[in-house]
This record gives C-alpha cells, sequence and structure tokens, in this order.
C-alpha cells in the first residue's frame, strides 16, 4: 500500500515537472517581450536591458529555468508583470472564490446527479428511466456557458425586468459577509456547472447500479427480507461507488479549468478569470503560477482517488499487498 | 375423394421443404443488421438528419449569404441597428436578427456551421488515429513499450487541458489549425485508453494463437487480426468525440482564442453575445448560437449512443419483432 502510494507520488512530481517545463519553455519562445510589457511602450532600450538583467532574461534558458524551479520549491512564484504584485499573494485572493464555487457545485451535482441514477437504474425502460437518460444526455451535450447564459437572461434578466429580484447579477460576496449572501450569489453558477455535471453521474450511476441490482448477493439481500431501501442504498449503491469516486477525483481535478468559463460567464473574481487576463495580457508568471496549480490540483486528487479506491474496494488492497 | 385438405394443418417438415423454407430466409451481413437497427431507433435517425442538415447548411453557406444578401462579415449599421445602436431581432430582413455591429446573425450561423464541423470532425478524425495506433501498439507489444506509453497516456491525461490549452494558444496565437492541432492533442488519450484495453484481451483469445503459429508478422498481426476487431469501439469513440471537439472549439472561441474575428464561428459568436451582456437585450445573440450547438452536439451524441447499441450484436435494443 505504501509502494502504492510512492509511486503514485512519485509519478504526479513527474507530472508537474513535466508541466512547469512545458509552460516554460512555450514562454521562452514566445515572440513577446517581457521587458516591453513591464516597462510599457514608450521605455527606453537601456530602461528594457536592465529589466532584462533584473529578471534575470539575459541568460541562458536552462539557467532560467533551474532559477525558476529554485524559487518555485521554495514558494516563490515570482511577480506579476502587469501590477507587480507577487503572483502568491494574487493567486490566493482568488482562491476563495474558485473554491466557493467548486465545492458548492460539487454537492449540487453529487445530489442531483446520483438519485437520478439509481431513479432510473431501479425501473429501467420506465417513464421515470427515459426522463432521466434524457436529462442526462442533454445535460452532457449542454456547454456551459450557453446554458450560464440562458439561466441568467431567463431567471436573472427577465424577472428583474418585470420588477421580481431572483437573483443577483453576477458578482462575488465573500462568505465573511454573510453566508445568506454568498449563497445567493453563487446560486445560479452552482446550478449550470451542477446540472451539466449532473448528467455525467445520472450516466454513471445508472449504468453501475443496473449491474450491481443483477447480481446474486443482491437476489439473497432481497431474499433475507431486506427492504429495498436498504437493498438498494447500503447493499447495492456501496459497490457501485468506486467509479463514480474515481469519476469525482477526476472532475474535481480538471474543474479549475473548467470554471474559467463559468466565471467569466458570471463575472466571478476567481482563478479562472485572472487566467484569462493574464493570458490577455502576456503576463506570464501568473500564466505559469495558475497552469502549475492547475496541475497541482489534478495530481492531488488523483493521488486521493487513487486513494479511496484502495480503501473502498478491497480487491485492489489486496491485489497490491 | 378430391376433398380439399384445409389450408392450416400441421405440416411435417421434410428435409427438402425446410431447405425450401430456409432459402427464403434472406441472409444478412453484420452491416445490414447494423443499419436495420439504427433505422428502427427514433433517436439515430433523427440526430443523423440533424447533422446531414447541418453539414448542408454548412456546405450551402455561400448560397445562404447569397439569397440573403448579406455578406458573413457584412456590416448593416442603418437596417441592422436600431436608432440607439442596439441589434434588431429576428423580421423579415434579418431572419434570426442580427448583433452588436448589425451582422446577419442567420447568414453567420451557417459559415459559423463550417467552423464547427470542420474542427470538430478533422480533430476527432485526427485524435482517434492516434489514440487507435497508440493504443494498439501499446496493448500488443505490451512490455516496455507498453509502459511507456500507457505512462504517456497518463500524462496527457493529467494535464489541466483548459488551462495549458488557452496558455498554448495565446503564447502561438490563435488560428483554425491551432485550435485543431490543440484539441487533437488532448483527445487522443483517452481512446488509446480504451483501445489498449481491448487489445489486451484480443491479444490473448485463439485466432491471433492461430496466426501467430502461421508465422504472421507481428505487424501484420496487429493490423489484419487485432484492428478489425476494434472497429465497433473506434466507430463508437469517434463520434462522441466529436460533440466534445465541437464544444472545445467553441470554448476557445468564447474566450476569444480559437478563430479570428470578424470570421464568425459559434464560439466567437457567443462570445460576442456575452460581452458587455449584450445578450439581455438582444436573446436572440445567445440563443441562435447556443441552441444550434446544443442541437448539433445532441445530435452526436445521440448517434453516438445509438451506433453503439446498433453495432452491439448482444443488444436487444431496436431488434424487437
Amino acid at each position: 500500500m505504501i509502494r502504492f502510494f510512492l509511486s503514485r507520488l512519485a509519478f504526479g512530481a513527474l507530472v508537474l515537472l513535466m508541466l512547469s517545463i512545458f509552460v516554460f519553455v512555450l514562454f521562452y519562445v514566445s515572440p513577446s517581450d517581457p521587458a516591453r510589457i513591464i516597462a510599457g511602450d514608450k521605455a527606453t532600450e537601456a530602461l528594457m536591458a536592465q529589466i532584462r538583467v533584473n529578471l534575470g532574461l539575459d541568460k541562458p534558458m536552462i539557467q532560467q529555468y533551474f532559477m525558476f524551479l529554485g524559487n518555485l520549491l521554495q514558494g516563490d512564484l515570482g511577480f506579476s508583470y502587469r501590477t507587480n504584485l507577487p503572483v502568491g499573494d494574487l493567486i490566493v485572493n482568488r482562491i476563495p472564490v474558485t473554491m466557493s464555487l467548486v465545492f458548492g457545485a460539487v454537492v449540487l451535482w453529487l445530489a442531483i446527479g446520483i438519485p437520478i441514477g439509481i431513479a432510473s437504474a431501479k425501473n429501467p425502460g420506465s417513464v421515470r428511466d427515459r426522463l432521466g437518460q434524457s436529462f442526462a444526455i442533454v445535460g452532457i451535450s449542454f456547454p456551459t456557458f450557453v446554458l450560464g447564459m440562458i439561466a441568467l437572461y431567463t431567471l436573472y434578466f427577465i424577472p428583474t425586468r418585470m420588477g421580481l429580484t431572483l437573483f443577483p447579477a453576477s458578482g462575488y460576496v465573500p462568505a465573511g459577509q454573510g453566508v445568506l449572501q454568498w449563497a445567493w450569489h453563487l446560486v445560479l453558477p452552482w446550478l449550470t456547472l451542477a446540472l451539466v455535471i449532473a448528467a455525467v453521474y445520472a450516466r454513471l450511476t445508472r449504468g453501475q447500479m443496473l449491474e450491481v441490482l443483477g447480481q446474486d448477493y443482491i437476489r439473497t439481500a432481497r431474499a433475507k427480507g431486506i427492504t429495498e431501501r436498504r437493498v438498494t442504498y447500503v447493499h447495492a449503491f456501496r459497490s457501485a461507488m468506486p467509479p463514480l469516486v474515481t469519476q469525482l477525483g477526476i472532475d474535481i481535478g480538471m474543474l479549475l479549468g473548467g470554471v474559467i468559463v463559468i466565471e467569466q460567464v458570471f463575472g466571478l473574481p476567481g482563478i479562472g478569470s485572472l487566467a484569462v487576463t493574464s493570458v490577455a495580457m502576456q503576463d506570464r508568471p501568473v500564466v505559469i503560477a495558475i497552469v502549475l496549480l492547475g496541475g497541482l490540483f489534478v495530481v492531488v486528487s488523483n493521488l486521493i482517488v487513487d486513494m479511496l479506491y484502495a480503501l473502498l474496494d478491497s480487491r485492489v488492497r489486496t491485489a497490491r499487498r | 375423394m378430391n376433398v380439399k385438405l384445409p389450408l392450416k394443418t400441421t405440416r411435417i417438415l421434410t428435409p427438402g421443404q425446410a431447405a425450401k423454407q430456409a432459402a427464403q430466409i434472406k441472409a444478412r451481413t453484420s452491416w445490414q443488421l447494423t443499419m436495420r437497427r439504427l433505422v428502427r431507433d427514433p433517436a439515430s435517425l433523427g440526430s443523423a438528419a440533424v447533422i446531414v442538415l447541418a453539414v448542408l447548411f454548412a456546405v450551402c453557406a455561400p448560397l445562404v449569404a447569397q439569397w440573403v444578401g448579406h455578406g458573413p462579415t457584412e456590416q448593416f449599421r442603418e437596417t441592422g441597428l436600431s436608432s440607439a445602436g442596439i441589434p434588431v431581432g429576428p423580421n423579415a430582413e434579418f431572419l434570426l436578427g442580427t448583433d452588436q455591429l448589425g451582422r446577419d446573425v442567420f447568414v453567420r450561423l451557417a459559415y459559423g456551421a463550417r467552423v464547427s464541423l470542420l474542427v470538430g470532425v478533422m480533430a476527432s478524425l485526427i485524435a482517434s488515429a492516434i489514440g487507435v495506433i497508440v493504443g494498439t501498439i501499446a496493448g500488443f507489444f505490451g512490455g516496455v513499450v507498453d509502459t511507456v506509453l500507457s505512462r504517456i497516456i497518463d500524462l496527457v491525461m493529467s494535464v489541466p487541458f483548459l488551462l495549458v490549452a488557452i496558455a498554448l494558444v495565446s503564447v502561438l496565437g490563435s488560428s483554425l489549425g491551432l485550435s485543431i492541432a490543440v484539441i487533437v492533442f488532448f483527445s487522443w488519450a483517452s481512446l488509446a485508453r480504451v483501445i489498449r484495453g481491448q487489445v489486451l484481451a484480443i491479444r490473448e483469445r485463439e485466432f491471433i494463437e492461430a496466426a501467430r503459429s502461421l508465422g504472421e508478422s507481428r505487424w501484420s498481426m496487429m493490423f489484419r487480426d487485432v484492428m478489425p476487431n476494434l472497429v465497433v469501439p473506434i466507430i463508437v469513440y469517434t463520434t462522441l468525440m466529436i460533440p466534445a471537439a465541437i464544444v472545445f472549439e467553441a470554448t476557445l472561441s468564447f474566450l476569444g482564442l480559437g478563430i479570428v474575428p470578424p470570421t464568425p464561428s459559434w464560439g466567437n459568436m457567443l462570445a460576442d453575445a456575452a460581452n458587455g451582456s449584450m445578450y439581455l437585450v438582444a436573446p436572440w445573440m445567445v440563443l441562435v448560437p447556443g441552441l444550434a450547438l446544443l442541437a448539433l452536439t445532441l445530435a452526436f451524441n445521440l448517434l453516438g449512443d445509438g451506433l453503439r447499441d446498433a453495432l452491439d450484436p448482444t443488444s436487444t435494443k431496436g431488434a424487437k419483432a
């Protein structure tokens, strides 16, 4: 188990290393000149040369990379070319917004997707099943930003124009200023994100449950007179869980990238919108930091999934021993 | 004694008669069976119709422009915008309204369909070719080759793709070719993983052993014996990759990193709609490209599901009667 964990950990570190080399080289070969970005259009050549020396941009690429890596390992992400603020601070300020968005959405999509999937699997072919499957296929096909804009138009704009404010326009209120306000501002983004992803879970849950419910031990459990509810939720659902956990890990890991569009549509000042503005302004240190943070997210969630999987599924545990 | 026997009597089946009856049974190839199953599934038929219409619409884009008399990037500031500079809604001149520059949304939709279909189909075909080749080699050769290729697949799958994609496009500059390349890069790995798994199972089958004992070379076995058995997953997964690629392209364009304006794509039409919340006063700007996007991705997803059922010889769905 420990060996398994260590090998996964090493692989995660490798992913991050490759990712850091990739972004670094990418920006190194980029035609844009950081000195020009920092100093502005009217800067003299001498000033720009000075900036390059200060940033170490005059050194060979390999040396620059190791300087960058060394700073990174000490937790120093450098300074933004645009705002001159430390990149670490910029990101830390925005993490609460993105985290609020992600975790609210995760809770909602599990709460929507899994019951729909279970209900579908209980009576395959029924009207309820067909409705559930229709929900799943439409949800999977819906691009989040389209759903978000339609939600804003129908649930915010039209009611507000009719004098009924159901939801706020956009923006973010920190939970410190009142949990209700915080949640109220996040309901639409949560729902948008959750509905689209819940579709995946509904499908996955249905498939898993159908497989499990057909097995002998479920018949045995029913024959012993255990209530149907208990058979479904305790006996069957527990076996259907491991693939769901895997999917959840992948989704949470990838979500840092996925929220970019949602933050854009709903005007939330999170990591995603920081990424978009930094990319547009060629603010290299910020972009590199965000990409690496995204990678870290994926790696850590994959690691947690592997561990949980081993705990949930005794076959994995014994096989690794 | 010429009493006619009633027509409905039990006839004794002599071998001759049985052969006669058997001759009336039409032999159907698996391809014919697949088509029959597909044609009996209304969802697949409907989706195929939607896709054909979308292709026709895209191919005929110049004809549409000619018929309406508006170019895709032509601005109609007089007739296409109200006196306050607000886009006009659907009317006799502009069938689906205009956008913020007074351009005809209907004509842009037709040209945008070209981008979506081209990128979606091209990227999926290339990605699936790479995925099939890598997956087959990894599964068939095993050993070190498999380990290396599997690690590479894992690596690509642990990259936060949207973040890296926007960093990449921002540095290299957006273009149609780069959009396709980025989508291919992040799409082939999941198919490669699936194919590898299938090949691992096929490799152990008797007919491969037979081929080996007949002295067939490994490459010949791979292409002549293994690959034909992968046709079903390849067709299904490639079809299901197309909607994902279409949404990916639209997302890149939506973030201003895909097709360069003023060339229309559904993604940048949606970006125009989102820009300054224009869609709140001109909802058709989001509904037209948004619903077109939904319809196309839904059609491909439904067709992919339909194909999966139709190509599965054990499937009973749609095969009743």
